[in-house]
């Protein structure tokens, strides 16, 4: 199956941005864009940016300068996390941030909240129109959980869950709000090899049969390597490197700063 | 319903039932967290329409093809579809191996395999050079084979249901036709057996056989079409086929298809089923992670359980059975059955039960007695796949731990030389391109072998003892039956698997794998910390409790004159698990005594030369396939002889 990359204007454009807390650099004069349908690798060592990166698309963190386009057009700096979320872009996170004493159903459902048409007297009086919607959404929701192969824990408490599973249900809560331009930070961390496969799997299942737009940040290379058609590589809250996965991998100044691989002086 | 005389083949029954019960359910599978069904005349549909989308894949009347995959309707619909048009269905056990399935198909000559999902296709094309007659895989689940296109022959089902739809439109009585033309004497399945020696072997079934005594268990025990099934045990095994496609068929029932293997005791208790079969080990399984559970609750809740417990085993079983029993223990058991039994039968999805089976295994007395005290109609057959399952069956007041029932109407059983051997409408037409061992299994009055030795008691009730060709004797002449050794030590709650060796040794040895669910509770009850299976096995504490019940099962066989000298002197706790991927256990979870004894010499060895440990490094096949090494010290400890207690006294 073949997968076309761009076309249209970059999902995701970020020029010149600028931010830092108090006298702390956290970015410096970042530009970087994602094409449509593209899987963009973001690494660096800790405290390079990454993170900071991600809280400025998804609207956590508002830059100190600098511009932010959707879609070719000009973003409000200031935006709150669910306007971005309409925008149609969705998140996972570093560490794990489901509700823990909700089933995986339940968590998978609170993604939909961006879709979700409001009124609780409909809802509450359970009006032909809210009855419609919520056995939309439970469907879609149900669809995840089969794409994610978790129909087993469908109705267990996320808590209870072991990581690997809580990080697909956190996947699948991401996925639910059917995204454009998905963000995921360290969707890898902690796996053992078996989950980091399955893992692999949904994340290319995605971006290959939705055509949703990727970037990720992950510390394992192999993974990044092997999936990623391009990576940024970030230094000290700049950008120093940004080209295909074969030519980052034998870029000097990127080796230097985080490969760490031993070269001649 | 059940008369009618031109319903002798699969395909007939199947159009039959779409014309007496069109709209009610046949099939049954829960997608997207919903269950799904089907009805008779929509399965006539889908088949009929498969069925000539098969043909034209080029698979012929007499063609072999295979069918891989979890219990889902359209695979079972496959069956079917296949014998419409002649061909024959070769199911393969679905956790198979790559180089398993390539040695059943390659045998059989398959020409079309129809297969579940990305899994299974990846299989067939590891092994594709070995299967030229292949000319195409059909999958029903596109799940991941968007990648796949440049694979020849590979085609989605719905196509080939549409090509057949085409085709049917074209031409309506093509199908009725291809349907006219099977005999009952047809070939409907080759069943490969994974048998607990050698290869595979293919048993010829032809649709009277599988029919006839089918027939007759509905009417035993009155099965109908308001008839509940699960059916989640392999496609490829007997018993599946009997239930789950030609009973079904026969009696109308809907067969339910669990969402998938994870999820099947949820789907069990969605569904409740009231007709059921589980091998041994799944009762042992409810039953232990249930005692596990209970040891967490909380006290009152633990008290309450166990008085009525004690209630159940006092009365339970001879209530079920329509004994007599003190009106004052009855409205016990009936305020039991209130608070504890009914809601214990809801939770383990057994609330509805008719009938449920066990066979393949003994199942420990504790845990048969168990479940009927529960009020559970719980019962055991004897089968085989050269019978088209049936031998021996019990009726419902003749439940009994130790017995298999009397014989099944219209089969004939007798015992020769200790062995059992059965003759009747189900026997198999022989192993499909092994006449040797036909002729070694047959005997010339059209009796099979069944190779495993038993009696009959007083009661006409058929006991088996062993494997025949596993009896073996001690150097001093006493009598060693290992399996029921075995089977002795699996029924402790502790041991999952247990080898025990002694043939033309000084005494008897055995291997145990500990039940990891109930001892990993016990040992975190006690506080003791474990990493994992080999740490757990290895632990001293561990030792002393499989020592206990290995002291019981020694006090057991003091008792029995002919056993006596057979008791247990040695045990180890292997580090590793036995697996069906390492050749260990059959894919029905029976041990391979000689594959073990070869793997593992070297523990064998240091059990006989009384050594108090011993250093080994198994190879180990990974669930992707790939081999690598275990290394471990394995402890050996001794056990004491128990002496009768007549002479004790």
């Amino acid at each position: 199956m073949k997968r076309e990359i761009g076309g249209g204007p970059p999902v995701a454009e970020l020029e010149n941005i600028h931010l830092s807390f108090g006298g702390l650099q956290a970015l410096q004069d970042v530009s970087v864009a994602v094409k449509p349908r593209e899987r963009l690798a973001i690494i660096g060592p800790n405290g390079a940016g990454k993170s900071s990166l991600f809280n400025i698309i998804s609207g956590i963190y508002t830059p100190s300068s600098g511009t932010i386009r959707h879609k070719g057009e000009a973003r409000p700096a200031r935006m709150r996390p669910y306007e971005v979320a309409r925008l149609g872009i969705a998140r996972t996170f570093q560490n794990i941030a489901l509700f823990s004493g909700m089933t995986a159903l339940d968590n998978i459902m609170t993604g939909r909240n961006s879709l979700m048409r409001r009124g609780v007297l409909g809802e509450a009086l359970q009006l032909p129109w809210a009855r419609r919607q919520e056995i939309e959404h439970r469907r879609r929701a149900e669809e995840i959980i089969d794409f994610l192969e978790i129909p087993s824990v469908r109705q267990t408490p996320v808590g209870a869950l072991p990581y690997g599973m809580q990080k697909r249900v956190e996947l699948g809560r991401a996925l639910a709000a059917e995204p454009e331009l998905l963000l995921l930070d360290e969707p890898m961390a902690g796996m053992n090899l078996e989950e980091k496969e399955d893992m692999c799997r949904f994340v290319l299942d995605v971006n290959e049969i939705h055509g949703t737009t990727l970037i990720l940040v992950e510390h394992d290379m192999g993974v990044v390597m092997d999936i990623s058609d391009r990576v940024a590589v970030f230094d000290y809250g700049r950008k120093i490197a940004d080209a295909a996965p074969d030519d980052v991998r034998r870029d000097q100044a990127v080796i230097d700063a985080y490969l760490g691989t031993a070269h001649e002086h | 319903m059940a008369g009618i005389p031109a319903a002798n083949t699969f395909p007939r029954l199947l159009r039959a039932n779409a014309e007496h019960m069109g709209s009610l359910p046949a099939y049954r599978e829960k997608e997207f967290g919903i269950w799904q069904t089907w009805t008779w005349s929509e399965v006539d549909d889908e088949v009929r329409f498969l069925a000539l989308g098969l043909r034209s894949l080029g698979l012929e009347r007499g063609d072999r093809f295979a069918i891989i995959g979890d219990n889902r309707p359209s695979l079972y619909w496959s069956f079917t579809a296949g014998q419409s048009i002649g061909a024959i269905p070769v199911p393969c056990y679905q956790d198979s191996v790559a180089d398993e399935i390539a040695y059943v198909c390659e045998h059989a000559g398959v020409r079309v395999a129809v297969v579940e999902d990305q899994e299974q296709v990846d299989k067939l094309i590891e092994v594709r050079d070995r299967l030229p007659e292949l000319r195409a895989i059909v999958y029903t689940d596109p799940r991941g084979l968007e990648r796949y296109d440049e694979v020849e022959g590979l085609v989605g089902v719905e196509a080939v249901v549409e090509t057949g739809r085409g085709l049917h439109g074209r031409d309506p009585e093509d199908y009725e036709r291809e349907v006219a033309r099977g005999r009952p004497t047809d070939i409907a399945a080759i069943l490969y057996t994974s048998g607990t020696t050698g290869r595979p072997k293919g048993v010829l079934l032809t649709h009277a056989n599988l029919i006839e005594p089918a027939r007759r268990a509905v009417k035993f025990d009155n099965l109908t079409r308001r008839d509940e099934v699960l059916a989640y045990l392999p496609m490829a095994w007997v018993g599946d086929f009997v239930f789950s496609i030609a009973q079904c068929h026969i009696a109308g029932f809907c067969v339910n298809c669990p969402e998938s293997p994870e999820t099947v005791l949820t789907d069990l208790r969605e569904i409740g089923p009231t007709y059921f079969f589980a091998p041994p080990r799944i009762f042992e399984n409810m039953l232990t992670s249930l005692m596990v559970r209970m040891e967490n609750a909380a006290l009152l809740k633990r008290r309450l359980f166990a008085f009525f417990l004690d209630v159940a085993r006092r009365v339970g079983c001879d209530i079920l059975d329509g004994k007599r029993v003190h009106p004052l223990q009855r409205l016990l058991y009936a305020v039991g059955n209130l608070l504890i039994y009914a809601p214990l039968r809801d939770v383990l999805g057994l609330g509805r039960i008719r009938v449920a089976y066990t066979a393949g295994e003994a199942i420990g007395p504790d845990v048969f007695r168990f479940f009927r005290s529960l009020g559970i109609n719980l019962k055991q057959l004897y089968g085989q796949t050269e019978a088209s399952v049936y031998v021996t069956i019990q009726a419902d007041a003749e439940a009994r731990a130790d017995t298999v029932g009397s014989r099944f109407p219209g089969v004939e059983v007798r015992i020769q030389d200790q062995e059992v051997q059965f003759r009747g409408d189900g026997v198999f037409q022989g192993y499909y391109r092994d006449e040797a061992a036909t002729a070694k299994t047959m005997t010339e009055d059209g009796f099979v072998r069944t190779g495993d030795a038993g009696y009959f008691d007083e009661a006409g009730h058929l006991r088996i003892v062993d494997r025949a060709k596993d009896v073996g004797a001690l150097t001093d002449g006493t009598l060693f039956a290992p399996k029921f050794i075995e089977n002795k030590l699996k029924f402790h709650a502790w041991i999952r698997e247990a080898v025990a060796f002694g043939h033309e040794r000084d005494m008897v040895c055995c291997m145990i794998n500990i039940d990891l669910e109930a001892v990993g509770d016990w040992a975190e009850r006690r506080g003791i910390a474990y990493s994992g299976y080999t740490d757990l096995a290895r632990q001293e504490e561990v030792y002393e409790l499989v020592r206990g019940g290995i002291r019981e099962v020694n006090a057991d066989l003091a008792e029995d004159p002919a056993l006596r000298g057979s008791q247990i002197r040695r045990f180890l706790i292997l580090h590793k698990e036995l697996d069906a991927d390492d050749g260990e256990l059959t894919r029905t979870r029976k041990v391979r005594r000689a594959v073990i004894g070869q793997n593992y010499g070297e523990l064998v060895e240091a059990l006989y030369a009384g050594r108090d440990s011993c250093r080994v490094v198994a190879e180990v096949t990974f669930e992707d396939g790939r081999r690598g090494t275990v290394e471990a010290d394995v402890r050996i400890w001794d056990v004491d002889a128990s002496a009768p207690m007549a002479a004790a006294a």
